[in-house]
């Protein structure tokens, strides 16, 4: 299956929405720069996964939900809360271990989350996320809704127990859950080649009743497009999708991993199909782009500062709070 | 009061919590039609329907996942997993996921979930079907663990369970699904850690929970006879532990036996034991005791069955050898 890139006489996301998905993905971009910057500089502790290379999946994918829709996301999950609308402040005072954070820095990168912003969290298991969101969305009918969970997971994922079991619960309850496959080829460091006989992800969901798509990951309006598709069949009562969006990790599986295992030649056609570019080239208004990127260069320096201003956790709260 | 046996308390909590909040639905394998393997769902499904009654596939890992990511937007799923042996296939929703979730969230997010399962030796189901499991949920930070002996325990603390705000493990045992027992006509609820003194004594305390507990109360039946006075605690919930009660009657007694089923190695006893040293030391008459499991897998042949656990005599032996000391 060749991912499809989106079809210039196809719809095009309504103006608004092209900017905030520019605005996400640049967001993310600068947010895992400074994050990255601030590893290396000793001040984040512990993992820190780099989005930068895929920012158009979540972008693309979340610009085709509503507000109340729910999200599930992984271990590279930064992308995914900007997108769903996090407040950079919130999520850097937690990467930077600070009281103030999503999670009051008891969590730290892997873990945030928001039921605020209808997030059910990142995920330091690699896969841990994909029956909580098919739960979600079980959760969604039990309660009379109309909402949609999109779960995001990876190529790694893909071949731990949980994906065929939640995509055959999915299929069989048609529930209303979109499994968003990042497939970015590599699983820390094994080549997707090197971890199925079968490399055609999407593949796996005719399997089980759930019709698979593959996209161009870069391509943030193809991902909207197909996004909005899965989202449109799930709403209605039609059941999932799988839907596997071909994209790329810049740097290696953390902060820490120069990543050396990565061809070369792959990483430079990837980088030359830098979803940004991709992106900004379609918006062909550079004023519009040169304001969004000033509010992000704004929206990131008040983060850090807030960030780097707020205090760690206080020792004897924290003892209070846990059992003895 | 009326008699209920243990699987009916189980349902009547169900159904009353199920009648009482729509966020409360049942998860688990063959539990709608064939009303569950122990029918303790039965007659739920023509009550509530499909959506509130649901069959699951073979699945445990995703179907308690799903279960937590239903908590996780406020419904209040009761999963059920047929035997407790099968919840070591879905240990990362149950230990990375469900106990987490409070904790990482700095206390902002709830995680009401109670995991209904079933443990313990009888009937020769044999090496996987019959552990006694507690210890692995009693070890992680965010889980309750009860364990209810009665049908009115069962009853009550499956409902406060349901209510709970955060992640329950409700062990029950597959021995005591046809006991009978007087169940309270009024709704009663039972709170989480609150051990129960199922008999007074005042020569030497029985510390046990689930199926044990009626094994200690045969066995303080046979110390009767003997002129020992045998107190039986049942603890109930190993998570939250009543450690007053714990120490109330081993501080009265000086003398305190644990029973359990689970094997001896690594064991809730060792740790209950350690406490009573470490807080009640200087009201001891006698070191504190542990009858348990062997450290064996469970075997099929009757024969050989009913000895890896322990017995109403070597109860009554133990206890009988501890009042004596001092004496």
């Amino acid at each position: 299956m060749e991912p499809t890139a989106h079809d210039a006489d196809e719809e095009l996301p309504p103006r608004a929405l092209l900017l905030e998905m520019y605005r996400h993905m640049l967001a993310t971009r600068r947010f895992e720069e400074t994050c990255l910057d601030f590893f290396r500089r000793g001040l984040i502790r512990g993992y820190l996964h780099s989005y930068i290379g895929q920012e158009a999946v979540a972008a693309g994918a979340i610009a085709a939900l509503r507000p109340d829709d729910w999200i599930a996301s992984t271990h590279r999950g930064h992308g995914h809360c900007i997108a769903k609308g996090a407040d950079l402040r919130f999520m850097m005072a937690e990467i930077l271990g600070r009281e103030t954070g999503y999670c009051r820095g008891r969590g730290g990168s892997m873990h945030i989350a928001s039921a605020d912003l209808h997030h059910l969290g990142a995920n330091g298991i690699v896969g841990g996320g994909i029956p909580l969101a098919t739960g979600a969305a079980l959760g969604i009918r039990v309660q009379g809704g109309d909402q949609v969970v999109i779960c995001f997971f990876s190529d790694g994922a893909s071949n731990n127990g949980v994906f065929p079991e939640s995509l055959n619960l999915a299929g069989l309850f048609r529930l209303p859950v979109i499994f968003l496959l990042e497939n970015n080829f590599y699983a820390v460091s094994t080549p997707v080649e090197c971890s199925t006989g079968c490399c055609e992800l999407a593949g796996r969901g005719p399997a089980y009743g759930v019709p698979g798509v593959c996209v161009d990951g870069n391509d943030a309006i193809a991902v909207w497009r197909e996004t909005r598709r899965a989202v449109r069949r799930a709403r209605s009562g039609e059941g999932p999708t799988l839907i596997e969006a071909r994209t790329f990790r810049w740097g290696g599986h953390h902060a820490n991993d120069p990543g050396q295992y990565v061809d070369p030649e792959r990483l430079a056609y990837w980088k030359g199909r830098d979803p940004l570019a991709l992106l900004g080239r379609e918006i062909r208004d550079a004023a519009a782009v040169a304001a969004v990127e000033s509010r992000v260069e704004a929206e990131l320096a008040a983060a850090v500062e807030f960030a780097l201003n707020s205090p760690e956790p206080a020792v004897e709260a924290f003892l209070a709070e846990i059992d003895s | 009061m009326p008699e209920l046996l243990y699987r009916e308390a189980l349902r009547r909590a169900l159904d009353e919590e199920m009648a009482r909040d729509p966020h409360v639905f049942l998860l688990g394998e063959t539990i709608a039609e064939r009303g569950g393997s122990f029918k303790v769902t039965e007659g739920l499904l023509a009550r509530y329907g499909p959506g509130r009654v649901i069959d699951t596939p073979i699945a445990e890992a995703s179907f308690t996942g799903m279960a937590v990511g239903a908590a996780l937007i406020g419904c209040r799923p009761v999963v059920e997993l047929l035997f407790i042996d099968f919840a070591l296939l879905a240990m990362d929703p149950i230990v990375n996921q469900a106990a987490k979730i409070k904790f990482i969230s700095g206390g902002r997010r709830r995680l009401p979930l109670v995991i209904r399962t079933q443990g313990g030796v009888g009937e020769g189901l044999a090496a996987q079907h019959s552990q006694s499991l507690e210890a692995l949920f009693y070890h992680i930070p965010g889980l309750k663990v009860v364990m209810p002996s009665t049908p009115a325990d069962a009853y009550g603390l499956l409902k406060s369970a349901i209510r709970d705000d955060h992640p329950v493990v409700f062990i029950e045992h597959k021995r005591l699904y046809a006991l009978s027992g007087p169940v309270p006509e009024e709704e009663a609820l039972l709170p989480l850690g609150k051990a129960d003194c199922k008999r007074r004594g005042n020569d030497v305390t029985l510390v046990s929970w689930s199926f044990m507990v009626h094994r200690c109360l045969a066995a303080a039946g046979l110390l009767e006879r003997r002129g020992i006075e045998a107190e039986v605690l049942d603890l109930r919930s190993l998570v939250p532990l009543d450690r007053e009660a714990l120490l109330a009657s081993a501080r009265r007694t000086g003398r305190v036996l644990i029973v359990h089923e689970a094997v001896r190695r690594g064991g809730v006893g060792g740790d209950l034991a350690a406490t009573i040293m470490e807080e009640a030391w200087s009201d001891l008459a006698a070191p504190v005791r542990r009858l348990a499991g062997r450290n064996t897998p469970i075997p099929y042949s009757r024969s050989i069955e009913e000895v890896c656990i322990p017995t109403v005599e070597e109860i009554a032996a133990a206890a009988a050898e501890l009042a004596a000391i001092g004496r």
